[in-house]
């Protein structure tokens, strides 16, 4: 998060952090544990109301953000998100209701998104062997005024939950998003386990679903460029959030090394913790860096986007894990108890750096994408 | 345009680009960091060259941009040095005025000086005239920078200095030294320290040129005998030579943001190898190697995250939310990440890396770099020494235990290599 926010920034941020602190306390994530959809109905549309589903949705089509830079809003929530390892289903519904209200600012599932009746999730990623990040083999077809799609998304978040799946599929060489309903003929939804308590996912087949072609969000083949934005978008979300687990746990540890004495003396005066704290500060703040940087990139549209997106998922994927397993190591054997809440934000990292592309692969897309400029140069 | 209204970024921007596209050469190649040039006469050739670049920005209004006006400098903002940094990118510059030059040196002068001694010397060094250097380092000791020896008793007007300097990267072709010394025995550590500037090349200062083991001797130390300094060289109070001393290593730490610093965009090092880890590629044949895709992206990525954190810790500190020792965080990070990123330079290079042939082009050399690997996260002060700041300064943990606090300094224990020149 940035060291600096504007006051409405600011507000957005505390009245989310309020709410989460009253209503997604650690008690209340590890209830929902045993929960169906993974969070409350009434919890969701309470969120709704403080802004959580508005901001990639344009003020025409109803929706808002606080600064010219809506993701950059959103990035605040996802981090506090974060360090809530809060539930409900922010990234999809975000994703879905920006690229929908875009395409057609009237659409009823806007409306019904951002007041938080509804929650959509959005389906790019595959199973194996097709789980490359990009990978897309599910097929749109055109048979008259319908689209056909078949073949299966995994892991599609919410997607039991959901009332409409935006699906990424393949016509021909281009790529298809079609809005569909999950009461639609043909649709198979499947749920999955996860590492996460609260987040849900499913893997859902698509037996020839015929919709309307009027389902079609943009053009049929054409719609390569939202798509990479919105992975864009959901990286942004995705190293957010992740930055604020990590924010958390590293707050958690501190205390705890003032505060529990071996030898005598307490953790942190020892140097060789203290050196260690020294690096997880280091990664920490990085990571903050480069979150913002992707987040404004993204928001802005600007040429270094799709790269400093993928630099943030593969830093903060990678040392990420290294800072929340530190803090594991760090507080002995209750940092391996359910009972504790450190796992909490364990969880929504390790989830997170899993969602969107691994933290190899995001190194290969920063590479790529250089390799790419060079043959254009 | 009034005289008190800055010029617009977006104009200088231009005009810098202007200046640069007709009068300085593209970056030539890869950056070899310390690698041994060769001979005196080539070092010496480059060292006139840098010269000369910073005489030509400077007379076309490039130089010292955050520089006061009546110092020799623009006056204008940590904006237009960007925009300088921007438009110099891929060009030559003069790299060895950027450190200690103008950071830490003009940096602790414009703090410290005396109105005379920045009329002296802050236009000369943006003249290209004066190449400064850090006298900090000792033989006794880096890391404890306030544990110096190096000893100045007072004698009228003017100061005596006996001692050793070391570790200085390039003192025999540089004029002018930032000293810090010890002027009082019968104190604490830190309250009898004095800080002083003298010229190098002159009676009193004998310089021994050391060989690094690459092969190269830019490192130097300096023999101090009798060298008389007048009290007008002295830059702040007597005694209170640590409070110079702690802005002075807050300017090193933050070398890399500083408004003092032309430093070309993308070129910060630590993670700037990318040029060079591409032409290895190239040279191996290895571009499409998956495994040294994976390289070249952390490569990228640790440049990318790097810029982006250096922008943060300077924004953070300028607008007070962090503290002054944050800039620790951005020494620990370019220390790290320069390892990191010197061992993938070396695993893209291959078997080269042990044994090769001039014909091996970019490949040649390369393990001899990677015996260096580790200069980054020494110079400048030691990357412990870095976690020790940011876990003591910035979060707060309990100070490592001080046997040299509430002691005449002279009583400090000293292991038994170092021999002092005690008064
Ligand atoms: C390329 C390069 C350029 C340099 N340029 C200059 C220059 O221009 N001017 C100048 O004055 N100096 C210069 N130096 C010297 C540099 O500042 C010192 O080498 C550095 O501060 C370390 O000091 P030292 O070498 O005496 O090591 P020591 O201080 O003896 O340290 C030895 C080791 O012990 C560790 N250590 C020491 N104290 C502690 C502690 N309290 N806690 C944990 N670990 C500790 C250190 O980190 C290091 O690993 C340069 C060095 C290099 C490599």
């Amino acid at each position: 998060m940035q060291p600096s926010l504007e006051p409405d920034q600011q507000l957005l941020l505390s009245t989310t952090a309020k709410f989460l602190d009253e209503f997604a306390p650690p008690a209340e994530v590890r209830r929902l544990r045993d929960h169906d959809a993974g969070f409350e109905p009434d919890y969701w549309r309470r969120g709704a109301e403080l802004g959580w589903t508005s901001l990639l949705v344009s003020e025409d089509a109803g929706g808002g953000s606080v600064s010219d830079n809506g993701l950059v809003d959103l990035a605040l929530i996802a981090h506090e998100f974060g360090t809530h390892a809060a539930p409900g289903p922010l990234l999809p519904t975000s994703i879905v209701a920006g690229a929908v209200s875009r395409h057609d600012p009237g659409h009823e599932l806007v409306g019904a998104l951002l007041c938080g009746d509804a929650v959509a999730s959005w389906a790019f990623t595959e199973p194996v062997p097709n789980d490359a990040l990009g990978t897309v083999t599910v097929q749109a077809r055109v048979d008259g005024g319908d689209i056909v799609l078949r073949g299966t998304k995994r892991p599609v978040e919410s997607a039991v939950q959901a009332s409409h799946i935006l699906v990424v599929a393949a016509t021909g060489s281009g790529l298809t998003q079609v809005l569909v309903p999950t009461d639609a003929v043909g649709i198979e939804r499947r749920s999955m386990k996860t590492v996460d308590l609260t987040r849900r996912f499913a893997s859902v087949t698509f037996d020839d679903v015929r919709v309307p072609v009027t389902a079609v969000i943009g053009e049929v083949g054409g719609a390569a460029p939202a798509v990479e934005e919105q992975l864009q978008q959901a990286l942004a979300i995705l190293a957010a959030e992740s930055v604020g687990a990590m924010q958390h746990a590293f707050d958690m540890t501190i205390e705890w090394a003032f505060n529990r004495y071996s030898f005598g003396r307490s953790l942190a005066s020892y140097q060789a913790l203290k050196h260690r704290f020294a690096d997880m500060k280091t990664w920490l703040e990085a990571s903050h860096a480069i979150a913002d940087s992707a987040a404004q990139a993204v928001g802005a549209k600007s040429p270094d986007a799709a790269k400093l997106a993928s630099a943030a998922l593969a830093y903060i994927g990678h040392y990420g894990s290294e800072l929340l397993q530190d803090c594991v190591q760090l507080h002995g054997g209750i940092g391996v108890t359910f009972e504790h809440d450190l796992h909490l934000m364990l969880r929504r990292h390790t989830l997170d750096r899993t969602l969107y592309g691994t933290p190899a692969e995001h190194r290969r897309r920063v590479a790529g994408i250089d390799q790419k400029g060079r043959n254009a140069a | 345009m009034s005289e008190n209204a800055l010029e617009d970024v977006e104009s200088f921007r231009a005009r810098a680009k202007e200046f640069i596209h007709a009068n300085l050469r593209p970056s030539v190649g890869p950056s070899f960091g310390m690698r041994d040039v060769g001979s005196m006469e080539v070092e010496l050739a480059l060292v006139e060259h840098d010269r000369a670049l910073q005489r030509a920005l400077y007379e076309a209004g490039l130089a010292g941009v955050c520089v006061p006006k009546e110092y020799g400098g623009q006056g204008l903002t940590p904006a237009h040095q960007r925009a300088l940094n921007d438009a110099i990118s891929g060009f030559e510059y003069p790299g060895r005025f950027q450190a200690p030059t103008f950071s830490p040196c003009m940096a602790v002068l414009l703090d410290f000086g005396t109105e005379e001694q920045k009329q002296a010397h802050i236009p000369a060094m943006l003249r290209g005239e004066e190449l400064w250097m850090q006298f900090l380092s000792e033989p006794s000791g880096g890391s404890d920078v306030a544990g110096a020896l190096t000893n100045a008793v007072r004698d009228g007007d003017e100061w005596v200095m006996n001692g050793s300097k070391i570790w200085t990267t390039g003192a025999w072709w540089s004029d002018w030294a930032l000293c810090l010394a010890r002027t009082n025995w019968d104190v604490e550590k830190h309250r009898g320290l004095t800080v002083f500037i003298f010229p190098i090349h002159q009676a009193g200062i004998e310089i021994r040129r050391i060989e690094m083991l690459n092969g190269s001797k830019e490192f130097c130390e300096e023999f101090i005998t009798d060298l008389r300094i007048p009290d007008s060289d002295r830059v702040g109070d007597v005694d209170e030579g640590w409070t110079v001393g702690t802005r002075w290593m807050m300017h090193e730490r933050t070398l890399m943001n500083s408004s003092y610093v032309t430093m070309p965009a993308g070129r910060s090092e630590g993670g700037g190898r990318i040029g060079d880890a591409l032409a290895i590629a190239a040279a191996a044949g290895k571009q499409d190697d998956p495994v040294v895709q994976d390289l070249l992206g952390e490569l990228e990525v640790l440049e990318l995250v790097s810029n982006a954190l250096q922008r943060r810790l300077g924004d953070g500190m300028r607008a007070g939310t962090m503290s002054p020792q944050a800039s620790a965080i951005g020494r620990l990070f370019h220390g790290s990440a320069g390892v990191r990123s010197g061992s993938i330079l070396f695993e893209i290079v291959g078997a080269a890396g042990g044994a090769w042939e001039d014909e091996d082009g970019e490949l040649a050399e390369r393990g001899v770099d990677f015996l260096m690997r580790q200069i980054g996260s020494i110079g400048g002060g030691t990357t412990e020494i870095a976690r020790n700041v940011i876990s003591e300064r910035v979060l707060g943990m309990p100070r490592e235990r001080a046997v040299d606090k509430g002691i005449a300094f002279r009583d400090v224990p000293r292991g038994p290599s170092s021999q002092h020149s005690e008064a």
